[in-house]
């Protein structure tokens, strides 16, 4: 077991490490423009370029820069070249604000997906089925800040049911915090509840016609025993995997749309703000911190099924 | 296909999505990009300023001219919805057509040769889907925008077109060509690619004539699917100014300059959106449909 995780999270540290080269080559080598030239503004002279390229090292090799860059990451020493504030600070103070979102979301997301999938399992072909497969179609459909905002619009300032916008401290006071992220939280889930509760769906399907569920009916398990203990758990596998990822993903900052259209001010937040003035260190580290989720949690989700099942440690 | 008339309304509602920005420029009494502020329209015979005095664009009027209302420049929400349909709608087309070869290249190559060039590509694939799409189409838009494109002879600028269909082409190659490699793998033992290569057949030509029409089906479905997706991400990268520059309209800069002026007219950003939302959605179903009629236990996901 022990050598499995070795052997996971080494693989873990070298694909962070194709990440960190593939940002760095996305923001240096794909733009088609001389970051010092655009750094200096229109009607710059030569020794102020010079200068600027100086200062930033724009003028080194290209795995010199890399090394630099990295360095700057992992110190805390990355500026933005617009603000020239501190990039590590912004995105730790983003930190609460995404996990707020993310933690909130994941968990109604997978809650309600459950319910919906379940249920349209055993009413499969009927009318409720039905129903749930299109609103679960429509959800899918749906950009996330065209939804957002017009909750925001409807119910935070038409209606006033809840804040238009923004975001209050937990440790300031618990129950505006909650209040306030209602509408992210559900803005951010109808996607995933579309995409969950179909999965769950089919896999309920499947697993309804194995042999342990026939053996559990003819133990004379009632209905509702063997929709909880035997087909909802071994249907539940697939959905866990999509589950780690996903949230990963959220926790890292892809919730951009949500963020910024609540106005959150949370890790996506910043990398959003940052696009129009093409601002690349804030994009370049939010890039980076949601790749990080992902892959860990990757890793963790492999080495929870390994935990659970020892087959796959051989593989 | 099999139950295609099951599908009819779908097949309908997309046709009507597709076909009615193709007409345009038939149909519009004015540019997507003209400015209207001064103008005046009658309706119902009272006179009305296309442009509030305050600001505020007219909403629908129902009535030929302006027929689902003005923007603040006062250029009528109808004319730019059916053209920013042709961008919407040709990014999803061209990027899912992207996606689709380089997920053929990758997963049919991997798949077939297995050994080290297998590694490598999935080594490849492993990286990009280890990024959120949204963020990974955020930062390529934002370095792309710096500069354009210059590779040799072809040239093209940050502003195209092409640098939201490049982008989009790019991030969903990883969840097309796993489940392309997946297949390939098993379709190379079947008896009749052996029957080929008994034959004499090289691999690419076993490649083309043996595995690749064997893909029809689930290539058909991703296709669809792809396209839907990426109108979604086309919207959304526009939303967040890394996607489709001004003044080209596209159903998500459309969104994206109506969610600024959603208290005063509501109808900017309702309008594109349901115009969007019935496109994807009609694609979905359809895509859905495709697959259960072809492989009901495929398992295609695209979002992350």
């Amino acid at each position: 077991m022990a050598r499995f995780i070795i052997r996971r999270l080494g693989q873990m540290v070298f694909v962070m490490f194709a990440v960190s080269v593939l940002v760095f080559l996305i923001f240096n080598v794909i733009p088609n423009s001389d970051p010092a030239v655009r750094m200096a503004g229109r009607q710059a002279s030569e020794s102020t370029i010079q200068a600027i390229n100086k200062e930033w090292g724009f003028d080194e090799s290209l795995p010199q820069q890399y090394i630099t860059t990295m360095e700057k990451v992992f110190t805390g020493d990355l500026q933005s070249y617009i603000t020239q504030l501190p990039v590590n600070e912004e995105i730790i103070k983003g930190i609460p604000r995404t996990f707020s979102l993310a933690i909130g979301a994941a968990l109604l997301w997978m809650f309600v997906a459950v319910c919906f999938g379940l249920y349209s399992a055993v009413k499969a072909g009927k009318f409720a089925d039905r129903f749930l497969t299109i609103i679960a179609l429509i959800g899918i459909s749906m950009p996330v800040f065209w939804i957002g905002a017009l909750m925001n619009h409807y119910l935070g300032f038409k209606l006033g049911w809840f804040p238009n916008g923004g975001y209050v401290e937990f440790t300031e006071d618990p129950v505006d915090w909650f209040y306030h992220l209602i509408l992210p939280w559900t803005a951010l889930a109808i996607l995933f509840i579309g995409f969950y509760s179909r999965v769950l769906r089919s896999n309920v399907l499947d697993t309804i016609n194995e042999d342990y569920v026939r053996t559990a009916r003819a133990k004379g398990l009632s209905e509702r025993q063997i929709l909880l203990r035997h087909v909802l758990r071994n249907s539940m596998i697939p959905i866990i995997t999509l589950w780690g990822l996903d949230f990963g993903a959220v926790l890292g900052g892809g919730a951009i749309l949500t963020e910024t259209v609540f106005d959150l001010q949370g890790v996506g937040q910043y990398a959003a703000d940052s696009i129009g003035q093409l601002d690349v260190p804030p994009v370049l580290a939010v890039t980076l911190f949601a790749a990080f989720f992902i892959v860990a949690l990757n890793a963790v989700v492999d080495i929870t099924y390994a935990i659970l099942d020892p087959r796959i440690r051989l593989q | 296909m099999i139950r295609a008339i099951d599908y009819a309304r779908e097949a309908l509602c997309l046709a009507v999505c597709v076909a009615a920005p193709l007409w345009a420029n038939k149909v519009a009494h004015t540019t997507p990009t003209e400015n209207h502020l001064s103008d005046t329209i009658q309706i119902n015979g009272e006179t009305k300023n296309v442009v509030g005095l305050d600001g505020v664009p007219i909403g629908p009027t129902w009535h030929g001219e302006f027929f689902l209302g003005a923007d603040p420049n006062g250029r009528d929400i109808m004319v730019r919805l059916l053209y920013g349909g042709r961008n919407s709608l040709m990014i999803g087309i061209v990027a899912a057509f992207l996606t689709t070869i380089l997920s053929i290249v990758f997963g049919v190559i991997a798949g077939y040769f297995r050994g080290w060039s297998d590694s490598i590509i999935r080594a490849g694939l492993d990286v990009i889907w280890s990024f959120p799409v949204v963020i990974l189409g955020v930062a390529l838009g934002v370095a792309l925008a710096l500069g354009g494109i210059k590779l040799g002879p072809i040239e093209i600028s940050g502003d195209s077109l092409w640098v939201p269909i490049l982008i989009i082409g790019v991030v969903y190659v990883p969840y097309m060509a796993r489940p392309i490699r997946g297949q390939v793998l098993s379709l190379r033992e079947k008896e009749f690619v052996e029957a080929s290569r008994a034959q004499g057949a090289g691999p690419f030509r076993i490649m083309f004539t043996e595995v690749v029409p064997n893909l029809t089906s689930t290539l058909l479905v991703f296709f669809t699917l792809l396209i839907a997706n990426a109108i979604l991400l086309e919207a959304a990268l526009s939303f967040l100014g890394a996607g489709v520059r001004p003044p080209n309209p596209s159903w998500g800069t459309m969104i994206d300059d109506g969610i600024d002026r959603i208290s005063t007219a509501p109808h900017l950003t309702i309008v594109p959106g349901v115009m969007l939302v019935l496109t994807v959605l009609s694609l979905n179903v359809f895509g859905d449909g495709v697959r259960d009629a072809l492989d009901p236990r495929a398992k295609v996901r695209l979002e992350r």
